[in-house]
């Protein structure tokens, strides 16, 4: 079982780059390079290092706005998700902000908190916020009523509840809500790094492609899709050693 | 007939004999009442049925006792004491089995003692000495999800009984699982009752079910909610097991709750 999911995804993989390859050597422009210059890219923006002093930067607002935004947003989808006051309150507010056209915004936020680190942090949460909010709010309201009752009858205290019965049979959702969360974060931190002032990553994008350079430009937008499914896999994992019993496995199998 | 018959006011046993006591229990919900000044005894030790067509408020009834709703008017008392909410006394059996689906089973019998804020290593102790008496042993490790239905009921049974409580709620325990884990569930609660030394009290709406494992049957009726009368089966209890369900009694006792039951099942 554990061969076969091994191979389907080595299978995917040789699908996605090969075609990669091929549109490049076709080529479909002069400005899309082949899957292997651009990993020669790579290799050389590693070899250099300044992928690495790149990413000192383009971290920093990425994980700050992702932590913030997971901290927050968890505690807030809780207290949403338990008071109905809370939700009238503050669900519009997020709801907004999910639907929000975020580039159009960012000279207003640009003007409030100026082109440091502070906006872009703000672009991170705008886009990684709501959705952990919204799912969690709704994961919380819809927790089993029956095994709340179960903690009840065995005299639980309210925080037991909350701590061993809600979040628990709403991680599931939560981080489901987290997961889109980051990713939305992901794209936060690159647009902020185009749209604001050009740092880290989105520097060596905008360098590269101002000079032309496609297969450095296509090479760093690599690292960060990489990036950004390495940390998706980690949060798999996560919820797996925090819940085991939630992962049910596949229908199929 | 050997059979008794008792009415509802009139007390079954002496005082000192009644583990838990409803008194003049109402209950409504908006406009519908639940339950109208219902009065009902549980003697210690024994295994009473709350047996009934549905909408009758037997579910309510235990649900007020286990302190999870409260009445509007009379009292409930468990042990001489008033019940306002859920205490160390009382343990419930779900009928949907409410079992942790995050949780191994050793944790989910376990659950009850953590919430009591016991010790790790004595309240798995415990957990595993009724994870062996209910016939998982072997399976502390497993998830919900990979246990069948029977087993699953015996994990929430193993649950209540962990926390020591001297009055055990069951509400329709085995209705979820199949005809033949039903039957062997049945043998297993007169054992169950004979050895534990706990007042039972037992929701269901099957009538073999109930004569089969009941000590005394109370019969409730709907809209409004009342005591019908109770039965106290006589000859069959501790004769052998196989034998209960050709005991003319039984098979008695079994044909008149039905022929006054009849006519309030729509």
């Amino acid at each position: 079982m554990k061969n076969r999911a091994l191979l389907l995804t080595l299978l995917s993989g040789v699908i996605v780059f090969g075609a990669w390859e091929i549109a490049g050597r076709i080529p479909i422009s002069y400005a899309f390079p082949t899957f292997l210059e651009t990993m020669a890219a790579l290799l050389v923006i590693t070899l250099d290092g300044s992928i690495f002093t790149a990413y000192a930067e383009t971290l920093q607002p990425l994980l700050l706005g992702i932590a913030i935004s997971a901290i927050v947003g968890i505690g807030m989808g809780l207290w949403v998700g338990l008071s109905a006051r809370f939700e009238w309150l503050f669900s519009p507010i997020f709801i907004v902000m999910q639907a929000a056209p975020l580039a159009a915004l960012i000279p207003l936020l640009i003007m409030v908190y100026g082109i440091g680190l502070t906006s872009k942090v703000f672009v991170v949460c705008i886009m990684a916020m709501p959705v952990i909010v919204l799912n969690t709010a709704s994961a919380v309201r819809n927790t089993p009523a029956s095994i709340k009752e179960m903690a009840t009858s065995f005299m639980a205290r309210r925080q037991d509840v909350l701590l061993k019965i809600i979040l628990p049979a709403a991680s599931p959702v939560i981080f489901s809500g987290l997961r889109l969360g980051v990713s939305a974060g992901f794209i936060g931190a690159i647009l902020s790094e185009l749209k604001i002032t050009p740092t880290g990553i989105g520097d060596i994008i905008t360098y590269s492609r101002s000079i032309s350079d496609y297969p450095t430009m296509y090479a760093a937008i690599f690292s960060i899709i990489l990036l950004a499914v390495l940390f998706l896999n980690f949060l798999e994992y996560l919820e797996n050693y925090l819940f085991e019993g939630n992962n049910r496995g596949y229908v199929s199998d | 007939m050997s059979q008794i018959k008792l009415d509802a006011a009139q007390p079954v046993s002496p005082a000192s004999e009644i583990a838990v006591s409803v008194r003049n229990v109402s209950k409504n919900y908006g406009d519908v009442q639940a339950l109208k000044n219902l009065s009902l005894e549980f003697p210690r030790g024994e295994l009473t049925s709350l047996l009934g067509p549905s909408g009758c408020g037997k579910t309510t009834l235990l649900k007020i006792i286990a302190g999870l709703l409260k009445a509007d008017s009379g009292n409930v008392t468990v042990e001489g004491r008033p019940v306002t909410e859920p205490g160390p006394d009382r343990s419930f059996v779900f009928q949907d089995f409410a079992l942790l689906p995050w949780a191994s089973v050793m944790r989910n019998v376990a659950f009850g003692l953590e919430l009591r804020g016991v010790a790790k290593s004595e309240r798995e102790a415990v957990a595993e000495k009724y994870i062996r008496e209910v016939g998982l042993a072997g399976f502390e490790g497993k998830f919900p999800h990979q246990l069948s239905g029977g087993m699953r009921q015996r994990v929430g049974l193993a649950r209540a009984l962990s926390v020591d409580a001297k009055v055990l709620l069951l509400d329709e325990p085995f209705s979820a699982v199949d005809e033949q884990t039903r039957r062997k569930f049945q043998e297993d609660m007169l054992a169950l009752v004979q050895n534990e030394k706990k007042t039972f009290i037992f929701v269901t709406h099957s009538i073999e079910e109930a004569v089969y494992v009941s000590d005394q049957i109370a019969i409730l009726l709907p809209r409004p909610s009342r005591v019908l009368e109770v039965i106290r089966p006589s000859s069959f209890r501790g004769k052998i097991v196989a034998n209960i369900r050709r005991d003319p009694e039984y098979l008695d006792i079994v044909d008149n709750i039905w022929a006054s039951l009849r006519s309030y099942v729509e």
